[in-house]
């Protein structure tokens, strides 16, 4: 049951991401995006993350779309549809993708010779135990995790006022 | 078929990683760059849940919720310089940029 789900969301992550990248027309690219972006979702519900699977929706398919779309709507699109929509650079940087996955194989291949990949292990029962997973991170967030937390917020305060700045209308 | 382990969803986040790399390397529009370095924070997401999962420990789903606010930080930061470039240069393709070529 659990390959069934494990397989589908895979392919439903990588197909879209296969598409967004491939696909000439931005608004496509963003459509498939949101794709891929829900099946992250649904796989960090599967992995009995649901708080984090529902922020990933959240955030992502909801708040980082819409921003996408409005620029694309912003820019010119007739204009881009028109141009060669490859860089020059297309060939070495496909071999140094080749590169990179061959390392990454050999890198987990590597690891699991050492020791063998850990084992499923009931994070449901013990978080359950605790209160429930989102009741858990909360606690975790505002105890153990509340310096990190706060720096995180001023970093948004600081984006939002440097993406304010930078969309005015003379720099 | 056999039981989905942690190197499946290492494997998954490998792909996903691979093909937002591709992305940024060789599409020339910048929007789409950007949307690519998206899929790639995803798959750094995918680990750190993933190895969260299967070591019975919080750390890597909150570890994960700061990821997805610097994405957030990230995105809106560089979709202002991308209205901003547009506007002043009229052009959206990476290799179009060359304000700081000497």
């Amino acid at each position: 049951m659990d390959q069934i789900a494990f397989y589908t969301i895979s392919a439903i992550i990588l197909g879209g991401g296969l598409a967004m990248v491939s696909s000439r027309s931005l608004v496509h690219s963003v459509i498939w995006m949101v794709v891929s972006f829900v099946g992250v979702g649904a796989l960090f519900i599967t992995l009995s993350a649901e708080f984090v699977g529902v922020v990933q929706i959240m955030v992502y398919a909801g708040g980082i779309v819409v921003l996408f779309l409005f620029v694309i709507m912003l820019v010119n699109l007739d204009e881009v549809r028109r141009m060669e929509y490859l860089h020059r650079q297309w060939l070495p940087a496909v071999l140094l993708i080749c590169l990179l996955i061959a390392e990454l194989g050999f890198m987990m291949w590597a690891g699991s010779q050492d020791s063998p990949l850990p084992t499923p292990e009931q994070l449901d029962t013990t978080l359950r135990g605790m209160g429930g997973n989102t009741e858990t991170i909360g606690m975790a967030l505002y105890t153990q995790f509340i310096l990190p937390f706060e720096v995180v917020s001023v970093l948004l305060l600081v984006a939002m006022v440097g993406a304010i700045y930078l969309a005015k209308k003379h720099i | 078929m056999g039981a989905i382990g942690l190197s499946h969803y290492l494997l998954l986040s490998a792909a996903l990683f691979a093909i937002g790399a591709i992305g940024v390397l060789v599409r020339r529009n910048v929007i789409l760059v950007l949307m690519s370095l998206e899929l790639m924070f995803n798959a750094a997401n995918i680990n750190l849940i993933a190895v969260s999962y299967f070591r019975p420990d919080l750390t890597g789903q909150i570890f994960s919720i700061f990821t997805i606010t610097v994405a957030a930080a990230e995105v809106a930061i560089g979709l202002g310089l991308v209205i901003a470039l547009f506007r002043n240069k009229d052009a959206i393709n990476v290799d179009e940029f060359n304000l700081l070529k000497g």
